[in-house]
């Protein structure tokens, strides 16, 4: 009876997925899957190989703090750290000095009180602070950003996909729309007022170009500021943002793989010694 | 509960011999896991898996137990409360990771052990009650682990309570407002981030409790073991302890050497990017996937998109638990004698194709939904559905197994050079 019901119930279903798939190529066949220019001209990001990848690697410091300098002068403007505060600056080799000069001199101030009249307020940052946010709210965002909202950077090499390389792609990645592509494409012309980056997921991004030129940035180490490295410095700055403890995870790491085939290898001599006179 | 020969508890300190006669739990370990449970000489690394599904459990609860004292509830302040784990909280990032990955690990494990099932005909008789209870420890595992995966809030955490409350509104009449009554709300929102939180910790101790009876279910047959027939004499099984607790340790070591490599060196690989952006009601990702474990069923899901009768959606939610739900019946279905697939020629090819097709709706699960994507996604459920349903059923009545040999005794001989069966009944 079980398999009586099983054999009704399996063709019952095997029925209705081949009805299933019989429409599917019908429709295939009859409307056949349009050709997008996100499919034909999306790219994806090449690696930068930086110093904090890999199963030893270890944040390039000095790389990470032209990075912050290239946040701090450019990105800041408009994009949120919200996530990271200037304590955890320490991390990457400031001072306990510098963190606190730095809190104290950056632009934007922290929202507070006035504590005489307890009035909408801001006052300067201290170390314990998290970043503050450029814009009130998101609707003051959008209002100076053309209807467009800057997103928090403090995860981003890790909310998109390949991150790190990522964004480094998109930084670099603005050009003029090829000439290919509106051919192929006429009704993919990008937008007044977005730009065509093909790194990015639908080619037309919002933000308008952010590194322009060649020494944009001065650097304090004295590097070389040129776009490229600019987009490799804050590339380098936001993967730590998003993974401030990445060196303690790889070096904990190692230690717990070396322990672990330790512990492979002395169970294995157990489990040998054991079983040595039974045959299985 | 066991064989005769089992060995007994003979507590000689004092103070275990009082403790004996008061509350026996040192003899109910010796004879659960101790030297007092005689188990088949003969079983691969196969049978590690199912110390490994509880280890697992263990380290998801002792992760999970000490997150709980930082995480924060609340639909406002959940996604923060995740980060503020992974910065400011000792060893937060390794807890987070290791809970995370844990996941996986456990559901990796526990797919294993059920293969391991199937193909050595574990849920036969006398064993059914054990297979019926798996499946029990199935279904909550992965209620379990769909509302963990909602807890930090991301954006795919959202919208995959979206998808997955989605369910309910394909039953007729009453569907939408069963949805609304278990969502707490017209979508998910802090009501149902909170009831989620409640039951993704309560759940683990039920599984636990149901890992209970799944063992103790066990023990009344004894293990299973890779030739499938049963134990016939003392020489054909060792006790647990020293044997299978030494071989488990290698496994142990070996399961933390993988679970070490997600943790430390790719925390990120099995997860996904868009949950890493806090959740926001007004902005659909792209593509909205649930974690790899799901993806076959996923995939089931997703492959019925013509309505015959009932609507398409329909078809799919009812597929779906139905692909998993059709595991209670295993036992009735396969009418073969003979437990181990080494044995039946013709149904273990059957088995194979079932792995390569399971692994094939796993990537149609995570695909873009293209016509040779969903296509393909079809042609592999239906086979699912086939396989257990209908050839199953057909080629156990119709197969002619192999000779199985006489015992595990000389099969292990066998195995270790050509053995008479004079000697199989010499050998201890």
């Amino acid at each position: 009876m079980v398999r009586l019901i099983s054999l009704l119930v399996g063709a019952g279903f095997v029925f209705v997925l081949a009805l299933a798939l019989f429409f599917t190529a019908k429709d295939a066949i009859q409307n056949p899957a349009p050709h997008t220019a996100e499919h034909a001209f999306h790219q994806h990001p090449e690696n930068i190989h930086l110093s904090s990848a890999g199963f030893f690697g270890k944040f390039d410091r000095e790389q990470v703090q032209r990075g912050f300098q290239v946040y701090k002068e450019v990105c800041a403007a408009c994009h949120s750290l919200k996530y990271v505060a200037f304590r955890d600056l320490q991390k990457i080799g400031y001072s306990e000095a510098e963190v606190k000069a730095i809190a104290n001199q950056w632009v934007i101030e922290q929202p507070s009180v006035n504590p005489e009249t307890g009035e909408v307020a801001t006052r300067k940052n201290l170390p314990s602070d998290h970043f503050p946010s450029p814009f009130a709210n998101e609707v003051a965002a959008r209002a100076a950003n053309n209807n467009a909202l800057p997103p928090d950077l403090s995860l981003m090499t890790k909310a998109r996909e390949d991150g790190s390389n990522y964004v480094h792609a998109l930084l670099m990645g603005y050009r003029d729309q090829p000439a290919e592509l509106l051919r192929e494409f006429p009704d993919a012309k990008t937008p007044d007022g977005l730009h065509y980056n093909p790194y990015f997921a639908n080619l037309n991004i919002a933000m308008p170009p952010p590194i322009t030129s060649d020494g944009q940035v001065t650097y304090t180490d004295g590097t070389k500021a040129t776009k490229d490295q600019m987009a490799r410095d804050v590339a380098a700055f936001l993967t730590w943002t998003a993974e401030p403890n990445l060196e303690a995870r790889h070096a904990a790491g190692v230690a717990a793989i070396i322990f672990l085939l330790i512990f492979v290898y002395l169970t294995w001599g157990a489990y040998q010694n054991v079983w040595r006179n039974v045959k299985h | 509960m066991s064989f005769p020969w089992a060995k007994h508890y003979e507590p000689k300190q004092p103070l275990m011999r009082w403790m004996d006669e008061k509350l026996p739990l040192p003899r109910l370990v010796y004879n659960a896991i101790g030297a007092g449970y005689p188990v088949p000489r003969n079983l691969n690394y196969f049978w590690n898996f199912g110390v490994l599904a509880g280890l697992a459990l263990v380290v998801q609860i002792v992760t999970g137990v000490v997150l709980a004292m930082h995480y924060a509830a609340n639909a406002g302040v959940a996604f923060g409360s995740v980060e503020s784990i992974m910065r400011d909280v000792n060893a937060g990032w390794f807890l987070r990771y290791a809970h995370a990955n844990g996941a996986s690990m456990f559901l990796a494990v526990v797919y294993i052990h059920i293969g391991r099932g199937l193909y050595y005909g574990s849920y036969k008789a006398p064993r059914e009650m054990v297979w019926l209870l798996g499946v029990v420890i199935f279904l909550l595992m992965m209620a379990t682990a769909f509302m963990g995966y909602v807890l930090p809030w991301g954006q795919m955490s959202f919208w995959g309570a979206q998808v997955i409350t989605g369910f309910f509104s394909a039953i007729p009449l009453v569907g939408e407002t069963i949805r609304v009554w278990l969502l707490g709300g017209f979508a998910p929102d802090n009501a149902a981030l909170n009831r989620f939180f409640s039951l993704h910790y309560l759940l683990p101790f039920v599984i636990a409790g149901v890992i209970i009876l799944h063992i103790w279910a066990l023990h009344i047959p004894g293990s299973n073991n890779p030739t499938g027939v049963d134990v016939k004499g003392e020489q054909d099984t060792v006790p647990f302890h020293p044997y299978y607790t030494a071989k488990d340790g290698v496994g142990v070591g070996a399961f933390f050497l993988v679970f070490a490599f997600f943790v430390f060196f790719s925390p990120n690989l099995l997860g996904h990017p868009d949950n890493y952006i806090e959740a926001n009601p007004l902005s659909t990702p792209a593509h909205i996937v649930p974690e790899w474990y799901f993806l076959p069923f996923y995939a089931i899901l997703k492959s019925f998109t013509a309505d015959f009768i009932l609507p398409a959606k329909l078809w799919g939610v009812l597929a779906m638990f139905g692909s998993i739900l059709l595991l209670f019946f295993l036992p009735w279905l396969d009418s073969s004698p003979v437990r181990s697939a080494n044995y039946r020629p013709t149904y273990r090819w059957f088995l194979a194709v079932l792995l390569i097709d399971v692994l094939v709706l796993g990537y149609v699960g995570g695909a873009e939904a293209t016509a040779r994507n969903v296509m393909m996604g079809q042609i592999a459920a239906g086979y699912y559905f086939a396989h257990f349903l209908i050839i199953l059923p057909l080629v156990s009545a119709a197969e002619r197994p192999r000779p199985l040999p006489n015992s595990i005794t000389e099969a292990v001989l066998a195995k270790h050079g050509g053995t008479s069966p004079a000697q199989t009944a010499m050998a201890s």
